[in-house]
């Protein structure tokens, strides 16, 4: 054996002396400790392959006609990577049990990101690797090097982002945690500041009308967050990070093994920032004073015998900010006028199981359930502006999985409950509402193992403030080739606003409220219902040496119903049911590639046009840029991983205000964030980095920022950065 | 709580009948030789093609293909046919010599009681 590893080492170093073009790796199955034996290695279109040695190595000559290596084995979902010349491949393949039950459509690790030739429905994998690109922080900062999601600042604030998809901000997209509902309701705005990016294995975003079983709230598409494993993940890891602008971050995670079949985690989060800044001297602090604690515990159970698997998740977040004037202090002045400030303390509780089966006779048959609870609680003033909300929602999936005849032929079925009560103290306001639905669902799924796949969903659902209503949705994929697919989506979605959760900005501005009926516990405001088409393309292609992706992505997102948030008016802000259209068309043209052999690029361009019948006209929707590109180029050595990502905004549309009445169009600008990690032991890693390199500024984010308490405040018309350059460094350490 | 019953019914009956009938769901495992991943899926394809054929799976370490079959429509003699006409030899059945020669490179595999040539593909 340890003549073996020799005779491998001297190989190794043979391949990277003398033969320039041998193509050299290891293969793995699900974790780095599982080196696969036996696997097929082959290049793409070509008869020219190999199979892994005993210890998972590989050596093959490079192709001049194909740079797509394949990477299969049986159990295992097949990836395919881009590989150039002489090269070392440490690659780790996904197991397919996993990917049943979890109900993920494709994952896969070690290549950052990816678009998937394969799969049905509009998908693009993200790694850890590539959420490594931005080292801060949490889910909302997960999405900056990722062309498929827009991030923009919430308001002047309290320094939240929000995430777009399609030109239509995130309550239209459904957000899961290992496909169980979770950014919804009271979490919406704050929620993606709750998942730390450390807790994240891969991101799966979907773009298009979405599967039918994860519900009927998705509409322009689905991010689904995997969170590390506890029998996959590092046994201990810790991280550190302290930006120069007073935020500090510490996340620690531990595994503990109690048996060979049961395994534990427990991820704990801590952030603060103390430090007070106001850079833009307008009296105002740029970023809130806060700290959150995050603790998960969970728990994996793993009998691939007998085929059961189940998981068991416990978490507690305590998550609390202070902003406004920068003298402010709570005690003294909290809703007083003699200073504006603003506290928002939020405490959630969650839990959720799941178990799943898979038969080992019948290994196309399988049964799920998903059962999930969790309670949020949001107690804030904004100024003299009071908002409390508690959302208690619950949530039970049971799914089966089999087949129609044979596996070309496959089927999901099931049942799902869906509770959610809310509370709500808007101002004086006191308001109540209980959702609750059923819903039955049915998604057929065909594999013709050659150019056609095709996904056919439809759901039942009865929901009481909605009543019955059908959700079709369907995908269909053509391969021209390989490398070659298009694809084709339709479905619908709907969902029943949370108005003021959702629009929290508001509080932070002089506006009054309208509602067409603030007593009543929809506000008078009917459910919203949206249907989204949607075609892409994806090829590749190779000039020269280099091998391109090439995409292109028009969807359309059109709403039968709609609460419409109507800024328009001045000094007020207007919920109301639509009358006439309202519609978002997105444009996304893509390409990526590897240059010079180390550098990997991607640059994308994206057209929105979003229009909405606002009581005084149609519209673009304010604070929409039209028009948005986007660039970012990586390198990764072994002890070097180098990022730098531009993002181009483009004008904006900025509603009329008491201190604008005539409205504007902003400047287009553009930012930089650029990275730098250095690893001098494959367990340890240093990284510093910038966000907002160019030091892009909004001039004035607050508007009257010295008559706080007067009806021309506001704080909700952000539209560039509030904070200027933020420069950052920390560790990462596993063991 | 009348759907859940109803589902958890269905759900369950599928399992015991599958149980019940094992005539419906033939289980058998069987050697196919072969080399890659290639192999795998032209192997799985022909034998998913018979009628009757619920699952096929090949194992590339082991040359194991296990199958899950309507034995009332199919049988094991007419998978393996299947699977020799596409260029596979199986336990019973041997590939034709022009099918064979027409696999790529990667899928030329040993056949049986044959040595490997030079620069012939092989597994271990």
């Amino acid at each position: 054996m340890i003549m073996y590893k020799y005779i491998c080492i001297i190989l190794f170093s043979l391949g990277f002396v003398n033969a320039q073009d041998l193509v050299s790796g290891t293969v793995y199955g699900d974790n780095p400790d599982n080196p696969l034996p036996g696997a097929n290695v082959y290049w793409l279109s070509t008869d020219k392959g190999t199979v892994t040695n005993i210890d998972g190595k590989f050596f093959l000559q490079s192709e001049p006609d194909s740079a797509q290596l394949i990477i299969s084995y049986v159990g295992f979902i097949s990836d395919t990577l881009t590989v150039r010349g002489a090269q070392r491949i440490v690659h780790v393949l996904q197991s397919k049990e996993n990917e049943d039950l979890d109900e993920v459509v494709v994952s896969q690790r070690k290549k950052s990101s990816q678009l998937s030739f394969l799969s049905t429905q509009n998908v693009l994998n993200v790694s850890s690797d590539e959420l490594l690109k931005a080292a801060c922080c949490n889910l909302s900062e997960s999405f900056e090097t990722n062309p498929a999601i827009d991030v923009n600042f919430d308001n002047a604030l309290t320094g939240v982002k929000q995430v777009q998809m399609m030109g239509l901000p995130s309550p239209y997209l459904l957000f899961t945690e290992e496909n169980i509902p979770i950014i919804r309701g009271a979490s919406q705005v704050y929620g993606l500041s709750f998942t730390p990016g450390t807790w994240i294995e891969s991101l799966q975003i979907t773009k298009g009308a979405g599967s039918v079983i994860n519900g009927y709230e998705s509409m322009t598409g689905q991010i689904n967050a995997e969170l590390k494993k506890p029998l996959t993940s590092e046994r201990m890891f810790l991280n550190l990070f302290r930006s120069l602008e007073g935020r500090n971050e510490l996340n620690f995670h531990t595994k503990i093994a109690l048996s060979s079949k049961l395994s534990a985690n427990v991820f704990v989060h801590y952030n603060e920032r103390s430090e007070k800044f106001d850079k833009n001297k307008d009296g105002f602090l740029d970023m809130p004073l806060s700290e959150q604690v995050n603790i998960l515990s969970r728990f994996q159970y793993l009998d691939p015998e007998k085929g059961w698997v189940s998981f068991f998740n416990i978490r507690f977040l305590q998550d609390d900010k202070i902003f406004g004037q920068a003298d402010f202090i709570p005690k003294s002045h909290k809703k007083t006028t003699s200073v504006w400030g603003s506290e928002i303390v939020t405490n959630r509780y969650e839990s959720s199981l799941k178990i799943g089966y898979v038969s080992p006779d019948l290994p196309y048959q399988s049964f799920g359930a998903q059962l999930a609870y969790s309670d949020h609680s949001q107690e804030s003033y904004f100024g003299l502006r009071t908002y409390d909300i508690r959302h208690k929602s619950g949530f039970a999936n049971l799914l089966f999985n089999s087949i129609l005849g044979n596996t070309l032929h496959k089927f999901k079925t099931g049942i799902q409950f869906a509770y959610d009560a809310y509370d709500e103290l808007i101002e004086t306001q006191t308001v109540n509402r209980i959702d609750r639905s059923v819903g039955v669902f049915f998604e057929y799924s065909y594999d013709s193992l050659e150019r056609l796949n095709m996904i056919l969903g439809l759901r039942f659902d009865h929901h009481n403030n909605v009543g019955s209503f059908l959700t079709p949705r369907a995908h269909l994929r053509y391969a021209f080739s390989d490398t070659s697919s298009l694809r084709f989506s339709v479905g619908s979605g709907r969902r029943v606003a949370a108005t003021f959760a959702e629009n929290q900005k508001l509080f932070g501005s002089g506006r009054t409220i309208q509602t067409p009926n603030l007593q009543s516990n929809d506000f008078g405001l009917a459910p919203e219902h949206a249907w989204n088409y949607g075609v892409s393309y994806l090829k590749g292609f190779q000039i020269g040496s280099v091998s391109f992706n090439l995409n292109a992505d028009l969807y359309r997102t059109e709403f039968v119903n709609q609460v419409v948030v109507d800024w328009e008016t001045l000094g007020q802000i207007s919920f109301y049911n639509l009358s006439g259209e309202s519609f978002a068309n997105s444009l996304q043209l893509g390409v990526d590639t590897r240059l010079f052999r180390i550098l990997d690029a991607r640059f994308a361009y994206k057209y929105y046009d979003v229009q909405v019948d606002y009581s005084s006209g149609r519209m673009q929707k304010p604070l929409q840029p039209k028009q948005r590109y986007f660039m970012n180029l990586g390198y990764i050595s072994t002890k070097w991983r180098m990022d730098a990502t531009y993002h181009h905004t483009g004008s904006q549309r900025i509603p009329p205000t008491i201190v604008n009445p005539n409205g504007f169009e902003s400047d287009a600008f553009g930012l930089i964030n650029a990275q730098l990690t250095y690893i001098p032991k494959t367990n340890f890693e240093i990284y510093m980095g910038a966000e907002n390199l160019n030091n892009e500024r909004q001039a004035r984010p607050i508007l009257s920022a010295d008559q706080p308490f007067s009806s021309s405040f506001d704080s909700s018309l952000v539209y560039s950065p509030v904070f200027g350059r933020m420069m950052y460094v920390g560790l990462r350490y596993n063991l | 709580m009348k759907p859940l019953l109803i589902f958890c019914f269905v759900a369950f009956s599928m399992f015991s009948y599958a149980q019940d009938k094992p005539s419906k769901n033939e289980k058998a495992s069987l050697e196919v030789l072969g080399n890659c991943g290639m192999c795998k899926d032209r192997i799985e394809k022909a034998a998913i093609s018979v009628k009757g054929v619920k699952y096929a799976s090949w194992d590339i370490p082991s040359s194991q293909l296990r199958l899950v079959y309507n034995g009332l429509k199919t049988n094991l003699e007419k998978i393996e046919k299947q699977i020799a006409a596409s260029g596979h030899d199986t336990e019973h059945h041997e590939a034709i010599v022009e099918i064979y020669d027409q696999l790529p490179a990667c899928c030329q595999y040993v056949r049986k009681g044959e040595e490997p040539k030079p620069g012939q593909m092989t597994k271990h």
